[in-house]
């Protein structure tokens, strides 16, 4: 497997300005800060953390959908390696078609003016790749075929948005952004927004989707059920950081970062007899514009010493390709998402 | 189950909520009927379009315009001898506003929207002890600075002069449960109070609703479509779909051995943090929930069920079958219930 994104100490800023009409910038909010990692050709990495933990910042980024302040991410395509992060406008039109998003709220993302047909015809006749998509039959065959693929019959092309539920506006919005056939798909909340047995319809679509079309997504949401059931490998974010990365397996089972771990003991199982033993964080997220010295998560670690208040701990190796940002990882005896639960040690200890 | 939670602090019998369309009235519940007994907390569980929230707001009188509550009765009485009929009360009035806020409190999904910006937390919740209970200002003001101190806030007497916009979202929601506790209701309708909120942040609060229901010994009526949330929250759950409860029982026979083929659909449709290893697959449901003014026939889940016998689903109502307060509406109930 060759890395297809490589996204590399990636930074976004956001201004702080007071004032009205003479504003000044009085600071600024590191949303991403100083975020490495790569994506490997059809693998699914998940961006988990809570709000303001910056997952949609980094998402946004990767696509340039908003500037990044500092990093570079590349694509490697067919065998060349486009730097998305130095691209003129023109040249960053042209890569879009490599690159796409699917949103959170499949209401707020279609135009309610257009038909399915227009909406999603338009990436083919209106972006940078115009008229290289051959007459107006062929278009319409590459429409219908990708509305195919994501379960929307070719009846439903002539109808509005407005006459179709959550679950297949998202679908109009999924066959939207594979319409390009682009090889990194950005899904921001996908199934957030939509009802149990609907979210379960749109994670098997997209798993079906990512082996039919060769896809690459970089999945971000906070539930973390959902992450474990499509993704490869997990980045845990915290105020801008990745705290800690890793197989999913290795994330999930042997978390090394205590945040992962209280998240992970967070999550309530679907399950009545489930032994439980939360580890209730006290407090909430810092201020992201005044992030804490130090360890960014130390105001709310139950583990935290002096140390952590003095340093940042960076993120480093802790073995099998898991990274971990957090000074005492060796020490630490975490509890993964299976102890938490009372669960069989085995299938923690075949991770080995 | 306690001996307590057998007297009932809330009985719903046969509720039907309607909605005018175009002058005729649409039933968008229908035949909905639950008991809450003290200290209980009962799980209202579905999916958008369910009626659940459309029911819980019904208990307080609450239905917003065009919406009526066609039939049926709900009873509300408390230890000490009050005893009335909500649906008699009328929407507007001394007696259903004596009630709301002092012997039923209500929380909702998003905090933001049930405070008002431009007064502070302080005033808000001091003055539903002021309308329900003759106190001065001084005194209500401490009553609220106390409750704030109970869920959580730090210095809860300087949260007094503060405005919800200078609180976070899981800091709102705590100063919230304190103005819906501070008259120490027997019942507490909580419509997804979680929702918004980050997980960790939801842990607290779902931590800090156990201990009051504790401390205040109330019962709660916990709406939600999380399914995790019910196994850790609830002492029995009922199932809603298009507008009807489908199934109902104690939690734990309702995970252990759902009945209704909705409940057994939807708990096979949720991932779980331990799937990685075992490769379960999440089965999900096949079509939509009807639209309300488009009800199917007979069974309302029919046309998504795996296990209809047609066309007998489509004709009639399937008959409610009951084996030790596990309750399920399915021509397949009584049999699935034996097993």
């Amino acid at each position: 497997m060759s890395a297809l994104l490589t996204v590399d100490h990636l930074s976004v800023r956001f201004p702080i300005r007071t004032g009205t009409i003479w504003s000044k910038i009085v600071g600024h909010v590191h949303a991403v800060d100083d975020v490495s990692f790569t994506i490997m050709r059809g693998e699914t990495l998940g961006v988990v953390g809570e709000s303001g933990s910056g997952k949609t910042s980094l998402g946004l980024a990767v696509l340039r959908g908003t500037e990044p302040s500092g990093g570079s991410v590349t694509l490697a395509i067919e065998g060349r390696s486009i730097p998305v992060t130095s691209l003129d406008k023109r040249d960053l039109r042209a890569a879009r078609q490599h690159m796409q998003m699917i949103f959170q709220d499949p209401y707020a993302s279609l135009n309610p003016r257009m038909t399915v047909r227009d909406i999603l015809s338009e990436p083919l006749v209106a972006g940078a790749g115009k008229g290289s998509y051959g007459s107006r039959q062929q278009i319409d065959a590459l429409v219908v075929d990708i509305a195919t693929k994501c379960g929307l019959s070719r009846d439903q092309l002539n109808r509005f948005p407005h006459a179709f539920s959550g679950g297949q506006r998202q679908r109009i919005a999924i066959a939207r952004a594979l319409v390009l056939r682009p090889a990194l798909v950005v899904c921001d909340e996908p199934i957030s927004s939509l009802d149990v047995s609907i979210q379960a319809q749109i994670l098997n679509l997209l798993a079906e989707l990512q082996q039919t079309l060769g896809l690459t997504y970089l999945f971000i949401a906070h539930d973390l059920a959902a992450v474990a059931y499509v993704c490869n490998r997990v980045a845990v974010m915290y105020l801008g950081q990745i705290v800690e990365m890793g197989t999913t397996r290795q994330v999930y089972f042997t978390p090394k970062h205590p945040y992962t771990e209280a998240l992970m003991s967070a999550v309530p199982e679907p399950d009545p007899d489930a032994e439980r033993r939360p580890i209730l964080l006290s407090g909430e997220r810092p201020d992201p514009a005044h992030p804490p010295s130090g360890c960014r998560f130390r105001t709310r670690c139950p583990y935290a010493t002096e140390t952590c208040a003095a340093l940042m701990p960076p993120l480093r190796p802790a073995g099998d390709g898991h990274l971990v940002a957090c000074h005492y990882a060796d020490d630490l005896k975490l509890r993964g998402a299976l102890e938490l639960r009372g669960g069989t040690e085995a299938a923690v200890q075949t991770n080995g | 189950m306690s001996a307590l939670a057998e007297i009932p602090v809330l009985s719903v019998n046969q509720l039907s909520i309607a909605v005018d369309n175009d002058g005729t009235p649409v039933p968008i519940t229908d035949d909905v009927s639950f008991t809450i007994g003290r200290g209980e907390v009962l799980a209202l569980v579905g999916e958008s379009g369910s009626g659940k929230s459309v029911t819980a707001l019904a208990l307080m009188q609450l239905l917003g315009a065009g919406l009526r509550i066609a039939r049926g009765e709900i009873v509300f009485e408390t230890h000490d001898g009050f005893r009335t009929d909500v649906v008699r009360l009328g929407a507007k009035g001394k007696a259903i506003e004596a009630l709301r806020g002092a012997r039923m409190g209500m929380i909702f999904q998003e905090p933001m929207s049930s405070f008002s910006p431009i007064h502070t937390i302080g005033a808000q919740i001091a003055e539903v002890v002021q309308v329900h209970e003759k106190v001065g200002r001084a005194a209500a003001r401490a009553r609220a600075a106390e409750l704030l101190g109970k869920v959580g806030i730090p210095d809860p007497v300087g949260a007094l002069d503060r405005y919800p916009t200078e609180f976070s979202g899981g800091m709102r929601q705590r100063a919230m449960i304190a103005r819906a506790l501070i008259c120490k209701p027997s019942l507490l309708i909580a419509d997804e109070p979680t929702t918004a909120l980050d997980v960790t942040i939801q842990g607290q609060i779902l931590q800090l609703l156990r201990s009051l229901k504790r401390e205040f010994g109330m019962s709660i009526l916990f709406i939600t479509h999380d399914l995790g949330i019910v196994a850790q929250m609830a002492d029995r759950v009922a199932i809603m779909y298009s507008g009807r409860i489908v199934e109902s029982g104690p939690v734990r026979d309702i995970f252990r051995h759902p009945v209704h083929p909705y409940t057994r659909a939807l708990l096979d449709a949720v991932p779980r943090l331990g799937d990685i290893d075992r490769g379960r697959r999440i089965q999900p449901i096949a079509g939509a929930m009807p639209n309300i003014f488009d009800a199917p026939s007979g069974c309302r889940f029919h046309p998504r069920c795996p296990v209809r016998d047609m066309p007998r689903c489509a004709e009639k109502l399937p008959p409610r079958a009951e084996v030790e307060k596990h309750f399920v509406e399915c021509i397949h109930g009584e049999r699935e219930l034996a097993k």
